[in-house]
C-alpha cells in the first residue's frame, strides 16, 4: 500500500498561471464561478474525467498549473458547449478548455504519442500546406505517429470506406495557398498580443 | 434683515471633522482667509462642528456678535444641514440665512494634493460667503395630513400593516385584487422553521381584518389612479363585480352547491391549476370575505345567456346573487399609502432542461404545497399524475435564482422551503428524498437548527446543480423514471439519480405588473423590477416619494418574519405622518412673478411633478408650492425669466460662481 | 428567388459525400440557386482551435471575407463549419484585440473583412426561406410509416441557437413530418456523439455512440436522421463495433436531406444512400418503394 501525502502547499500555486487563465479569450469570468457543478453535470464526458470540469475550473483559477495541464480532462472535452450554455455565471468553460489545451501543447505537457495533440498538429500542418484537410490522410498520419497497430485493426472499416467512396485519395487543396499562408504567417507573428 | 453688503455680519466655521478634513485641507488657513473676506466678522475652525459644543459656538456667536448670516464648511448637507440650521435657529436667526459648504466629500475625500485641496476649500468658502449675503429668511410651509391610510395588497404584509394601524385607531382601506385576502401565504401548507400550519396562523389575522371597525376591506378591487401628494392623496379604486351582493351574502355557500355544473370543471387558480372549481366558487374554505365569486369567463349564463340559474334559487330568500352587478368606482382621500403587493413564483417553463410542462411528474414547489395541503386538490395525498405514490423524489434548488440566464438574485426563502418540503414529503410518502443544492442558506432564527433536523432525517443532500431531468435510461433501474444528472461536488463524482417526482424550488420574481403599479404610484423600481427603497440599509420601507411606503416581498424576496417586520415598520412610518398631523416642506420651491409672466405656458408641461397650472382668467401660470420639489426646470425654461426659485435666486447663484472663479 | 453561397467544408468532400449529394439534389428540386464559394479554405473545425485560436478565426475570416464580396448568404451544411464561422464572426466583433490582429493579417493577405456575411444552415433556409408549403409541393412519395429519431448533435444549437430552440430543436422534426415521416420523441437529440474522440480515445467515444443508438432503438425508431457529417460517421461507421461491445443494434443513420430527397422521388444512388456503412437502402425501400 503506497501511502502518499496529498496536501497542497502555497508554493505549489502558480499565480502567473492563475492570472493567465483569467485573461484568455472566454476566461474573463472564471472568478465568478460559484462551484455549482452544472458544467460537470451537463458534460457527457465528465464521467471519464480525472478532474470534473468544475473542479478543474477552481484549480485553474487558484493556479495549480501542473495538475490542470497534466489532467486528462482537457483532452476529453469535445467542445459540445453544454457547459457554456448552462453556466449560471456565464463562464465560457469550453473556451477555457481550448486555452488549456493550447497551453498544454505549447508547454509540451502530454504523454508522448498522445493522439489528440498529434491530431491537432497534423491538422494544422495540412491546412498550412494545402488550405483544406483530406480526412483519410489526416487519420492515416495520426495513427502512423501514435498507434500504428490500431491502424491495422481499422483495415476492415477502411475497406468499407473505400468501397463506399467515402475515402478521399487525392489531397484537397485550395488555389491561392500563398494568400492563406500570408494571412496565417502574419497572424501567428502578432497573436501573442491577444494573450491567447 | 437686509441683503446687501453694508449690513452684513457673517460667521464662518470651518470643521476639521477629526482628520477627515484636516488631514488634507489646512483648515486653519481656510478660516484665516475667511476672516479677511468683506462682511465676515468671525471665522473659526473647530474639531467637530456637528457636536454640541460646535453647535453652541454658532449659537453663542449669533447672540454675542449679532451675526445675521452663517456659513459652515464641513461635510455633506445630506448629513448635517438640518443640524446646523437647527443651531442657527437656536441662536435666534432664520435657519435659511445659512449656507453649508462641503469640503469633505467634495474636497478632502477626493483629492490628495494638500495645497490644491486647501485652495479649493478656500474658493468654495469664498463662494458661499458671497452667496449667503443674498439669502433671504424663509419659512417652511406646513401641509396637513389626511388621517386615513391606503394599503394595497392583502397578503401577510398588508394584513399586518392594516391591523397595526387599525389598532392604533387609524382608518385603513385595504385593497386586494383577488377575491380573498391571504396572498401567497394562504397557499402554503406549513411554514418553516416551526412547521406551523400556514392557514392556522394566518386566518385569525384575516378574520381580525374583516371584523375590525377601522378597516374597510375591498377585495376584487384595484387602484386605477393616484393623484396628489404626501398627506393628501386622492385615489380612484375600481371594485370589480363578484356578482354576489356582499351586504346580503351570509357565506352559506349554497349557491356553489346549487350550480348547474354538478362537477367542478374549471382549472382552479388557487390550486395552481392542479384542481378544479365551478364557475361560482370560493378560493379556499377560510377565504375572507367568505363570499363566493362568479367568474364570467366560464359561467354559462354570462357566456350564452341561457342558464337555469340554480345558484339564485339556492340562495333563496337572501337574494344575494346579482348577475347584473356593475363595477363600482370609489374615490378616497388618504394621507399615506403602503404598497404590499408581494411577489409571484418564477415560471419554470423558462428552464426547459428541467422538463416542466413536458414531463407530467415535474412540479414546482408551490404546486407541491397544494398537493400536501389537506384542503388542496388531492386532499393532502402526494401522488403522481397517474395516482401512484412516488418512491423517490428529487428537489432542485435555485430554479430561476442565482442564474445570469434568468434572475441573478438569491430568492432567500427557497433553501428553507425546500428543506420544509423535504420533511413534509418524506413524512407523507416515505419516499427517498434527494435535495440538490448549491449553498444551504439558513440565515434566520432557528433556521440552521431546522437544517440540522433535516440532516438527521436521512434526506440525501447532494451539493450540485442539476443539469437536466430526462427520461432516457442508462441502466435497468432507471427505466420508467425521471433521471436527474448532477455532480455531487462534495465527492467530485457525477451522479445519476432516478426519481419518480421532481420538485423545482422556484425563486421569487416581481409581480407581472410591478412596473405598471410603480408608475401608478410614482415610485421607482430597481433594475431587477422590485420596488425601490430609499436606502437599502437605513430606510427599507420608505420610497423616494414622500407618503408612500413599501413592505414585504414587493421590495425584495423575503420570508414571513421579515415581511411582518417590514409591515410593522411601514405602519409606524405612516403613523408618524398621521400623528404629527402635518408635514413640513423644504422652502426651495419655485414661484412665479405674476406681473412678469407672459402666459406662454412653456413651463406648464415641463414640470415632472405636475405642480404648475395655468390660470385661465388671469392668463398666468401658477405653481402649487406643496407639489413643487424645487427641481428648477421651469426656472431655467421660462423665456421671460419670471419664475424664480427660493434658495436658488439668480443673484445667489451668480455670486457663488463669481466666488469660485475669483 | 434567393441565391446562396455554398460552403461545403472538408467533410462534405470526404466522408460526408452523401450529405453534399443529397443536399444538392434536394435544393435543385426546390429550385434554390447555389454557387460554391470560390477557393474556400478549411474552417479549422475544433482541431485548429486547440493549437491557435486567433489563427482559427483567421481561417474562418478568409472565407467570410471572400463571401462578403458576393453579398450573398453563406450556406454551411456541416455543423462544425456552421459553428466556427458564426463564432469567428462574433468573437472578432466582441474582442477588439482579435479584430486588430486579424485586420493586420487580412491586409497582409489582401482581404477585406467587415463581418456582414450571414452564415446560414440548410435547416434554417428550408424552414424560413423556402417554407413547408413549397417543400410539400415537391413530394412524390411521402415517407408514411417511417419512424425517425431526429438527431441534431451539439454544434448547431450550442452555443448559438440562432434559428431553432436550444434544448428541444424542432426544425428538422418539422421538415421530416412535412414529408410524411413520423418523428419519434428523442430527448438525446442534442447530446454530443463524442466528435473525434472515437478516433483518439476509443472506449469513451464508443460509449457515447452507443448511448445514442440504444435510445433511438428503445424509442422504436427505424432510422436516425442527422445533420452533421461527423455525427453520421460516428453513428454509422462504428455501429458494428458498438454492437460487439454493448449488444447489437441495427439502425441505419442517414442525413435528413437524404430522407427529403427520397420523398422528392430521387433514387438512393442519387442521394448517396449507397455510401452508408449500415445499409439503409432495404429499410427505405419499404417506405419509398418507387424510388428504391
Amino acid at each position: 500500500m503506497a501511502v502518499k501525502s496529498l496536501i497542497k502547499y502555497e508554493v505549489e500555486r502558480d499565480p502567473d498561471f492563475a492570472q493567465w487563465v483569467s485573461h484568455v479569450i472566454g476566461g474573463e469570468r472564471i472568478r465568478n464561478c460559484i462551484q455549482c457543478g452544472l458544467c460537470s453535470a451537463s458534460c457527457p464526458l465528465s464521467p471519464y474525467m480525472d478532474f470534473t470540469p468544475r473542479r478543474l475550473m477552481h484549480m485553474a483559477r487558484e493556479g495549480f498549473k501542473r495538475d490542470v495541464l497534466g489532467s486528462f480532462t482537457i483532452w476529453l472535452c469535445t467542445s459540445c458547449y453544454s457547459c457554456t450554455v448552462e453556466c449560471p455565471r456565464r463562464i465560457r468553460v469550453t473556451d477555457i478548455m481550448y486555452a488549456l489545451k493550447r497551453r498544454a501543447i505549447e508547454d509540451g505537457v502530454y504523454p508522448r504519442r498522445f493522439p489528440i495533440p498529434v491530431l491537432a498538429s497534423e491538422f494544422r500542418g495540412m491546412i498550412r500546406r494545402n488550405g483544406r484537410v483530406t480526412e483519410t490522410w489526416l487519420v492515416f498520419l495520426v495513427f502512423m505517429k501514435t498507434a500504428i497497430l490500431r491502424l491495422l485493426g481499422m483495415s476492415k472499416l477502411g475497406t468499407k470506406l473505400l468501397l463506399t467512396g467515402r475515402m478521399g485519395i487525392l489531397p484537397e487543396t485550395i488555389r491561392d495557398r500563398k494568400q492563406l499562408q500570408n494571412l496565417l504567417d502574419d497572424v501567428e507573428a502578432h497573436r501573442k498580443e491577444v494573450a491567447a | 434683515m437686509e441683503a446687501g453688503k453694508g449690513h452684513l455680519r457673517i460667521g464662518v466655521y470651518v470643521c476639521h471633522c477629526g482628520t477627515n478634513i484636516a488631514a488634507t485641507v489646512d483648515v486653519k488657513a481656510v478660516a484665516d482667509y475667511a476672516a479677511t473676506l468683506p462682511g465676515v466678522v468671525v471665522a473659526r475652525d473647530y474639531k467637530y462642528m456637528c457636536s454640541d459644543p460646535g453647535q453652541e459656538l454658532i449659537r453663542q456667536d449669533i447672540e454675542e456678535q449679532n451675526l445675521n448670516r452663517v456659513v459652515v464648511a464641513s461635510c455633506s448637507p445630506l448629513l448635517h444641514e438640518e443640524t446646523f440650521r437647527g443651531a442657527v435657529a437656536k441662536g435666534g436667526l432664520n435657519p435659511f440665512c445659512f449656507q453649508m459648504v462641503n469640503i469633505r466629500e467634495h474636497d478632502s475625500w477626493v483629492h490628495q494634493d494638500h495645497q490644491k485641496a486647501t485652495e479649493k476649500a478656500i474658493a468654495l468658502v469664498r463662494a458661499a460667503v458671497r452667496r449667503v449675503a443674498f439669502h433671504k429668511p424663509l419659512v417652511k410651509k406646513r401641509v396637513s395630513i389626511h388621517p386615513d391610510v391606503l394599503i394595497v395588497g392583502g397578503g401577510i404584509a398588508g394584513i399586518h400593516a392594516a391591523l397595526t394601524l387599525a389598532n392604533a385607531g387609524k382608518h385603513v382601506y385595504l385593497v386586494e385584487r383577488e377575491p380573498t385576502i391571504g396572498g401567497n401565504m394562504a397557499k402554503f401548507d406549513k411554514t418553516f422553521p416551526t412547521l406551523d400550519c400556514a392557514a392556522c396562523i394566518l386566518t385569525p389575522k384575516m378574520t381580525a381584518v374583516i371584523k375590525h371597525p377601522n378597516i374597510t376591506l375591498w377585495t376584487l378591487s384595484e387602484v386605477t389612479q393616484v393623484q396628489g401628494y404626501v398627506g393628501n392623496f386622492e385615489v380612484a379604486v375600481t371594485r370589480h363585480p363578484r356578482y354576489i351582493d356582499e351586504d346580503l351574502c351570509v357565506g352559506c355557500l349554497e349557491c356553489i352547491e346549487g350550480c348547474v355544473y354538478k362537477q367542478a370543471k374549471v382549472p382552479d387558480e388557487f390550486n395552481l391549476g392542479l384542481g378544479k372549481r365551478k364557475p361560482i366558487y370560493i378560493s379556499f374554505p377560510q377565504a375572507v370575505p367568505q363570499i363566493p365569486v362568479i367568474d364570467r369567463e366560464t359561467c354559462i349564463d354570462f357566456k350564452s345567456g341561457r342558464c337555469k340559474k340554480t345558484c339564485i334559487e339556492a340562495c333563496g330568500d337572501r337574494h344575494a346573487v346579482n348577475l347584473k352587478q356593475q363595477p363600482k368606482l370609489e374615490t378616497i382621500k388618504v394621507g399615506a399609502i403602503i404598497l404590499a403587493t408581494g411577489y409571484q413564483p418564477f415560471d419554470a417553463r423558462k428552464l426547459p432542461e428541467y422538463g416542466y410542462g413536458v414531463y407530467p411528474n415535474v412540479y414546482t414547489a408551490p404546486e407541491v404545497e397544494r398537493l400536501i395541503n389537506a384542503s388542496g386538490p388531492t386532499g393532502g395525498e402526494v401522488t403522481l399524475r397517474d395516482g401512484r405514490k412516488p418512491q423517490a423524489i428529487g428537489i432542485i434548488h435555485c430554479v430561476g435564482s442565482r442564474d445570469e440566464n434568468t434572475n441573478k438574485w438569491c430568492s432567500r426563502v427557497c433553501c428553507m422551503y425546500s428543506l420544509k418540503l423535504a420533511h413534509l414529503l418524506k413524512e407523507r410518502t416515505g419516499a427517498e428524498v434527494y435535495q440538490f443544492y448549491i449553498d444551504m442558506r439558513a440565515p434566520g432564527k432557528a433556521y440552521e437548527e431546522f437544517y440540522h433536523k433535516l440532516l438527521e432525517e436521512g434526506v440525501h443532500m447532494i451539493r450540485g446543480r442539476v443539469a437536466e431531468v430526462t427520461d432516457w435510461p442508462m441502466t435497468k433501474e432507471e427505466e420508467g423514471k425521471l433521471v436527474m444528472r448532477a455532480e455531487d461536488t462534495l465527492i467530485s463524482f457525477v451522479r445519476r439519480i432516478p426519481v419518480d417526482m421532481v420538485v423545482l424550488s422556484v425563486g421569487l420574481v416581481p409581480q407581472a405588473d410591478a412596473s405598471d403599479v410603480r408608475r401608478l404610484f410614482n415610485i421607482s423600481c430597481s433594475t431587477e423590477g422590485w420596488f425601490l427603497e430609499r436606502h437599502p440599509k437605513l430606510a427599507p420601507v420608505n420610497t423616494f416619494t414622500d407618503g408612500i411606503f413599501i413592505a414585504g416581498a414587493c421590495q425584495a424576496p423575503k420570508d414571513i418574519p421579515d415581511a411582518v417586520g417590514q409591515a410593522g415598520s411601514a405602519a409606524a412610518e405612516a403613523m408618524v405622518l398621521i400623528d404629527t398631523g402635518y408635514v413640513e416642506m423644504e422652502p426651495n420651491t419655485a414661484y412665479i412673478l405674476e406681473n412678469e409672466c407672459s402666459g406662454c405656458k412653456t413651463c406648464v408641461p415641463l414640470c415632472p411633478y405636475s405642480a404648475i397650472s395655468f390660470l385661465g382668467d388671469k392668463k398666468v401660470a401658477q405653481i402649487n408650492e406643496v407639489l413643487c420639489k424645487g427641481c428648477g426646470t421651469c426656472v431655467a425654461a421660462c423665456p421671460s425669466g419670471s419664475i424664480k426659485q427660493n434658495l436658488f435666486e439668480d443673484e445667489e447663484i451668480f455670486e457663488e460662481i463669481q466666488g469660485v472663479l475669483a | 428567388m434567393k441565391r446562396y453561397l455554398y460552403y461545403p467544408g472538408c467533410s462534405l468532400r470526404g466522408t460526408g459525400k452523401a450529405y453534399e449529394e443529397s443536399l444538392l439534389a434536394v435544393f435543385k428540386a426546390l429550385e434554390i440557386e447555389m454557387e460554391e464559394l470560390e477557393d474556400w479554405n478549411c474552417c479549422g473545425a475544433t482541431a485548429y482551435m486547440s493549437i491557435d485560436e486567433v489563427s482559427s478565426f483567421a481561417l474562418a475570416g478568409r472565407n467570410l471575407a471572400m463571401a462578403e464580396k458576393k453579398n450573398l448568404d453563406l450556406l454551411a451544411p456541416c455543423s462544425a463549419c456552421f459553428l466556427v464561422l458564426n463564432k469567428a464572426q462574433r468573437y472578432i466583433k466582441e474582442y477588439p484585440k482579435v479584430a486588430q490582429t486579424l485586420e493586420h493579417g487580412f491586409k497582409a493577405a489582401g482581404l477585406e473583412y467587415h463581418g456582414t456575411t450571414k452564415v446560414r444552415h440548410p435547416l434554417d433556409v428550408l424552414i424560413n426561406d423556402i417554407g413547408l408549403e413549397r417543400i410539400k409541393a415537391c413530394i412524390k412519395k411521402p415517407l408514411t410509416g417511417l419512424k425517425v429519431a431526429p438527431y441534431y448533435g451539439c454544434q448547431i444549437v450550442r452555443p448559438y441557437a440562432t434559428f431553432d430552440l436550444m434544448y428541444y430543436p424542432v426544425t428538422m422534426d418539422k421538415l421530416l413530418r412535412a414529408v410524411g415521416a413520423e418523428v419519434v420523441d428523442y430527448p438525446l437529440k442534442t447530446r454530443c456523439c463524442g466528435g473525434s474522440q472515437k478516433g483518439t480515445l476509443p472506449e469513451v467515444g464508443l460509449s457515447l455512440i452507443h448511448i445514442l443508438l440504444k435510445e433511438a432503438h428503445r424509442r422504436e425508431a427505424h432510422i436516425v436522421s442527422t445533420i452533421c457529417p461527423l455525427c453520421q460517421f460516428n453513428l454509422d461507421a462504428f455501429q458494428e463495433e458498438a454492437g460487439k461491445k454493448y449488444g447489437e443494434i441495427s439502425m441505419p443513420v442517414v442525413y435528413f436531406t437524404q430522407l427529403l430527397g427520397l420523398a422528392f422521388g430521387f433514387s438512393p444512388k442519387e442521394l448517396g444512400l449507397e455510401r452508408n456503412i449500415v445499409a439503409a437502402k432495404q429499410l427505405l425501400a419499404k417506405f419509398a418503394p418507387a424510388a428504391a
